[in-house]
């Protein structure tokens, strides 16, 4: 990708959509849903880690996931607990790979970015993968998305075996 | 001497690539002086308006989140790593 692509002022990115399919194994992906049950009234979170390319975005290749408690204990909103994320960034380097996302439950609402999802991001740049998993429903949902300068973009997840 | 600090990705893009840059300073706050002199872009996501810690990122001196030490104005020893991480949140 060309960097003279790119626009930045502060966090305020501009650059180009890219939409790396999220690639999970059954085992993640069901370390995930557990968590989210565990978690239960509350929202759950957690830290996707795995290799970035050069020009810092995700290749999708997702190698742990990462459960986190949330700050808040609230059924409304999460915060990945700081402490929780210091060994996400540890685990990553020890790997020889990045955090490159975090996904966090609904727990009555769809598998979509809430405002304050939307809101948050900002905190987290453009190139963070952002993963919810609905509990609305009898059967949990699982989607991917990215969110850059306000605007949602839902991405593929692949989930082997699922 | 130089402390290391560690960059999450978001922030490398303002600091040429680097997952880890060296910076000097006898407290937190020194440090992302010396850090912001070098790549000034970073600024506004390290400190806000106020001169306090930014709320986007949250900042490790070693395996201590500087929030429940003195901010800033943690000291910074020799060998000591700076961790900048991002902060998660949402609804």
């Amino acid at each position: 990708m060309a960097s003279d692509s790119r626009r930045h002022s502060g966090l305020t990115f501009e650059v180009p959509f890219v939409e790396p399919t999220i690639r999970l194994n059954l085992a993640q992906y069901r370390a995930m849903v557990a968590h989210c049950f565990d978690g239960l009234p509350h929202e759950a979170c957690g830290v996707l880690i795995g290799p970035i390319k050069d020009d810092f975005e995700s290749t999708g290749d997702i190698t742990e996931v990462q459960t986190c408690r949330n700050a808040d204990e609230s059924a409304r909103t999460y915060t990945v607990d700081n402490d929780d994320m210091k060994r996400a960034m540890d685990r990553a380097l020890e790997l020889g790979v990045e955090v490159v996302g975090g996904w966090h439950s609904h727990t009555h609402t769809d598998a979509y970015p809430s405002a304050t999802d939307v809101e948050k991001a900002m905190a987290l740049g453009p190139y963070w993968l952002h993963m919810i998993v609905s509990l609305k429903q009898a059967e949990p949902v699982l989607r991917g998305y990215r969110i850059r300068g306000g605007r949602t973009e839902e991405v593929d997840v692949d989930v082997a075996g699922l | 001497m130089p402390v290391e600090v560690k960059l999450p990705t978001l922030l490398r893009v303002h600091a040429g690539g680097a997952a880890s840059v060296d910076a000097n300073g006898a407290t937190i706050g020194e440090v992302f002086a010396d850090l912001t002199a070098k790549f000034p872009a970073l600024a506004t996501n390290l400190v806000d308006e106020n001169g306090s810690l930014h709320k986007f990122v949250n900042v490790y001196r070693n395996d201590d989140d500087i929030r429940y030490l003195e901010a800033l104005d943690t000291k910074v020893a020799d060998d000591d790593v700076i961790s900048i991480l991002p902060a998660a949140a949402g609804g």
